[in-house]
């Protein structure tokens, strides 16, 4: 079942008249991780913020969830919001940083109306638990936990409107590679209990090739190369996927 | 081989700080050689980076001693060339790229601005930059985050020094970036029989590349040898995990072959 296509998507920033999409052309299926993949300005942080409706494309279509992704606007699009959530790299520059973890969590659940005020407590604290968090991090301030914690509270906050898909841009990339596991592992869990799909973009293959069903090679605000992860990353047809293979680093130990 | 340092029980707080950043590390610095400090966040692996560098923050504590061959500690800018992770952050964004790239070999070797400038254009041909007259005169919001990082190292070595800390200095980059910039500086150490401090969170761009690598965890070290004496028989278990943890194209993907969902479907 497709969840999200999109087609022909362009987009190029004023001022520079940089051309950071430059017709793309994707679908995802429900449940499905789409591993999205290039180098720094190939364009696919533009693509995630287009498909987010945070960045509004120059032309080109998206549907999701059976519904013109783009024709919303307004309370229906904040009400459908719910259903495609985002977790980014920097978490804290994501948050209010006088928020404490409580109130990014509660928020939410109060916009989208989920759970009644009287028992929000209770579902913040289900929501930490389910992300491996004690209930007493409720109190705390949202500076007051480390980087990976942070990014557990971030994909508390976006399972808690019960998403159809969650866009991650470089949500794993600024972690050290124990916590990144252990998130990585989370995410993976979450997908196989409550068939959620992952629109999963980075610039690390290794972590695709971890998680992503299929890959997508972005360069130049194309997508070059598509296919089952295996495929892309033994047989790479593109000049940027291959680049990109050779670029992870191999653990040299004879 | 010869020690250029011989660092013995250091130990680094910083101001404000009850606990020390550092504490009790003695390890060995060779003349020439490739180093790798290794650790995670909070493993203080800057602060070590920091303090041989001389660089770190007014008020800090330092105990423990360095003794360096040469007899004196090296002048940082001079013989102690160092690049740093975030090269927006290092580079003045008001000067042009070969104006910082002579500033140090302007205040440390005396150079005229003519002179000062010759030697810009020529570091940055070494670090391979495309059209170094034309790039000299570029400010630095006008490259991409890999070409600023080449003019740091180009600032780094523009006078020469005999020793170069890169401080996680590709990991703000791509990975095919990355990939450049670690060849590039093997090369330029190489050439120039440089000795190398790579400060790096990342075992695997390690073991590629150094000739030895001391794992750093919590402050303390943990353990340091030959890169493939530590990598095929680590001692410590801290280094079992690292190495464990490591994930690359041949680590056994987390998810099942197909997804859920398409398989619930499937006949």
């Amino acid at each position: 079942m497709t969840l999200l296509s999109a087609e022909s998507l362009a987009k190029r920033y004023a001022g520079g008249g940089v051309t950071a999409l430059d017709g793309v052309s994707l679908h995802l299926s429900a449940g499905e991780t789409l591993g999205l993949a290039g180098a720094s300005g190939s364009g696919k942080s533009t693509l995630a913020r287009v498909l987010t409706r945070l960045v509004e494309p120059d032309v080109g279509s998206i549907r999701f969830a059976g519904e013109d992704w783009l024709a919303l606007s307004g309370a229906p699009l904040r009400r459908r919001r719910a259903k495609m959530q985002m977790v980014f790299q920097d978490v804290l520059g994501a948050f209010n940083p006088r928020a404490t973890v409580a109130s990014v969590l509660e928020d939410p659940l109060r916009i989208h109306g989920i759970v009644p005020k009287g028992e929000r407590a209770r579902a913040v604290a289900a929501l930490l638990d389910r992300v491996g968090l004690p209930a007493a991090y409720a109190g705390r301030s949202i500076r007051a936990v480390s980087g990976g914690e942070r990014q557990r509270i971030a994909i508390a906050r976006a399972i808690a409107t019960h998403p159809a898909l969650i866009v991650l841009d470089e949500a794993v990339s600024a972690l050290d590679v124990s916590v990144r596991e252990k998130i990585l592992e989370l995410l993976v869990t979450l997908q196989e209990e409550r068939g959620i799909a992952y629109l999963f973009v980075s610039h690390d293959l290794s972590v695709l090739a971890a998680v992503a069903h299929r890959i997508a090679i972005m360069e130049a605000g194309r997508i070059v190369e598509t296919g089952p992860t295996a495929r892309v990353i033994a047989d790479p047809q593109s000049p940027a996927a291959r680049a990109l293979v050779r670029a992870v680093p191999r653990l040299v130990i004879a | 081989m010869t020690a250029l340092c011989e660092i013995r029980g250091l130990s680094v707080t910083y101001r404000g700080e009850a606990a020390p950043a550092l504490g009790g590390i003695d390890l060995d610095i060779h003349a020439g050689e490739r180093l790798a400090i290794i650790g995670e966040s909070g493993s203080g692996k800057s602060t070590f980076a920091r303090a041989l560098a001389g660089l770190l923050p007014e008020g800090a504590r330092v105990a423990g001693h360095m003794r360096w061959t040469a007899g004196s500690s090296p002048q940082p800018g001079r013989d102690l060339g160092f690049v740093f992770q975030d090269p927006t952050a290092s580079l003045n964004p008001v000067l042009t790229v070969g104006e910082q790239v002579g500033e140090g070999a302007r205040r440390h070797l005396g150079l005229s601005w003519k002179a000062a400038h010759s030697l810009a254009v020529e570091m940055l041909e070494k670090v391979r930059l495309p059209d170094p007259e034309r790039t000299a005169k570029a400010f630095p919001h006008q490259l991409s985050g890999g070409q600023r990082q080449r003019v740091a190292i180009a600032a780094a070595l523009a006078c020469g020094p005999g020793m170069l800390v890169a401080d996680e200095a590709t990991s703000a980059l791509d990975m095919v970036v990355q990939a450049e910039i670690v060849a590039l500086l093997g090369d330029l150490v190489g050439a120039a029989g440089m000795t190398l401090l790579f400060i790096t969170h990342d075992i695997a761009l390690a073991s590629g590349f150094a000739d030895r690598v001391a794992i750093f965890r919590k402050g303390a070290l943990v353990e340091a040898g030959p890169t493939r004496a530590v990598l095929a028989a680590p001692e410590a278990a801290y280094t079992k995990t690292l190495i464990a943890s490591h994930r690359d194209l041949a680590t056994p993907p987390l998810i099942r072959a197909v997804a859920p969902l398409i398989r619930a479907v499937a006949p």
